[in-house]
């Protein structure tokens, strides 16, 4: 893989879309790791991926991921006799790690991104977790669509009764497609009001959904929005792959915008998307990692009142 | 007053006019599609200068029943072919949103709703 021609992001099917957004890294890793500490030596972590079948190992200092070690390192600590100095010398210090509760997809995007096999996961301590490669990613995927495969065929042979008040359905929008943006938001509100879901509840879903698409086409380079309805609740779920929020607190300030004056001058932009979607909903949860993609999962509840005003 | 009340208007012209005639409730301008979204009424009619199909989208989701185009902006055919398909009226003024504001309110006044 290489680092300097920018991948093509893979066009996969809207399920296996769906997988990767829907699947935690912390879910996928490998949770046993072999990290060695600053004062080991180049040999030790040879010895310890030689005999663990592993290609890098994190240092860390009191569970702090300080540096890594990759396979490259080790052969060039090889070639240059240096496998008795220690890991500082020959570690890369600037590591780049994942966070346990990001989506898959972040994890996707950062392997097309950077040429590592490997990254160091990380939890909310910034402690090290596990480590997380592709082929963890590629198991996770076969073990989940297996699993969905299993469900598709057991539905096949006994059809449900389907309730009216279940959906679940993915809208692909693309960067500056204003055209198609608010389709999904109308097609979603026609659904409800048939099902004769109030007035008031429609519109906030309206409000979350309309926003959210708006903001996928006008911010993203990118993405999906996806809605999950039963009787109790809309879930609405946005991912995109990038280019991600630098400061959330501040996206969820009303009035600040990055939008350009082209955005301005069709009437959004205004600073109030993410606000708006906050606001109406009952549930509401953003990650967003720079170069990586912004997730937001929103949730409407049909019965209860409107518990969090903020 | 009813939305066809509008077309009737002096300087008024009417852009897309399947709609069903239902009465007008309450009205709002803003040029912002999102201010629109978070606070238009039900049944309202919306007086903006944002002529293109995102209002229609706007509009169809808080159910604005109808919009005005202010100072005689140029709709695009996209924006009438949404209306059409949602049956929200479109109306053109010359008069620029503050005009047109002032001019609604005196009717919904005079002509209530309720």
């Amino acid at each position: 893989m290489s680092d300097e021609e920018q991948k093509e992001p893979l066009q996969s099917s809207l399920r296996v879309q769906e997988l990767i957004y829907g699947l935690k890294i912390g879910e996928v890793m490998t949770k046993k790791v072999f990290a060695v500490s600053r004062n080991c030596t180049m040999r030790d972590v040879q010895q310890i991926m030689k005999s663990n079948g592993i290609t890098g190992v994190p240092v860390v200092d009191n569970r702090r991921v300080v540096g890594f070690v990759s396979m490259n390192d080790v052969m060039t600590a090889l070639e240059e006799g240096g496998m008795d100095e220690g890991v500082i010398a020959r570690m890369s210090g600037e590591v780049q790690t994942l966070a346990e509760e990001m989506p898959l997809s972040f994890a996707i995007s950062a392997f097309n991104k950077f040429s590592f096999r490997s990254f160091p996961v990380v939890s909310k301590k910034n402690e090290l977790v596990g480590i997380l490669t592709f082929r963890n990613i590629n198991l996770a995927l076969i073990r989940e669509l297996s699993r969905q495969l299993r469900e598709m065929e057991h539905l096949h042979e006994y059809p449900e009764e389907h309730a009216s008040l279940e959906l679940v359905k993915v809208y692909q929008l693309n960067r500056y497609d204003f055209e198609n943006g608010g389709k999904a938001s109308i097609e979603i509100k026609k659904f409800l009001k048939e099902r004769g879901i109030s007035l008031a509840l429609v519109r906030r879903v309206a409000v979350a959904s309309y926003e959210l698409e708006i903001n996928l086409v006008a911010h993203s380079i990118g993405g999906m929005l996806s809605f999950d309805i039963n009787k109790d609740r809309v879930k609405i779920s946005s991912h995109d792959r990038g280019p991600g929020i630098d400061d959330v607190e501040q996206a969820l300030t009303e009035g600040f915008s990055t939008a350009n004056e082209w955005i301005r001058s069709q009437g959004f932009g205004a600073g109030m998307g993410l606000p708006n979607v906050k606001r109406v909903s009952d549930e509401f949860a953003i990650q967003s990692a720079v170069g990586m993609g912004t997730m937001i999962r929103t949730v409407i509840h049909f019965k209860e009142e409107k518990q969090n005003e903020d | 007053m009813k939305i066809s009340d509008i077309q009737s208007l002096e300087g008024f012209a009417c852009l897309q006019g399947e709609y069903t005639d239902t009465q007008v409730q309450d009205g709002y301008t803003s040029d912002l599609l999102s201010d629109v979204m978070a606070h238009a009424e039900e049944d309202s009619v919306l007086i903006t200068i944002q002529a293109h199909k995102n209002t229609v989208a706007v509009s169809s989701l808080v159910g604005v029943v109808a919009i005005i185009v202010c100072s005689n902006r140029p709709a695009t055919d996209d924006m009438l072919e949404a209306a059409r398909e949602e049956g929200i009226a479109v109306f053109q003024t010359d008069g620029n949103q503050f005009q047109t504001s002032s001019l609604i309110a005196q009717h919904l006044a005079s002509c209530p709703a309720r």
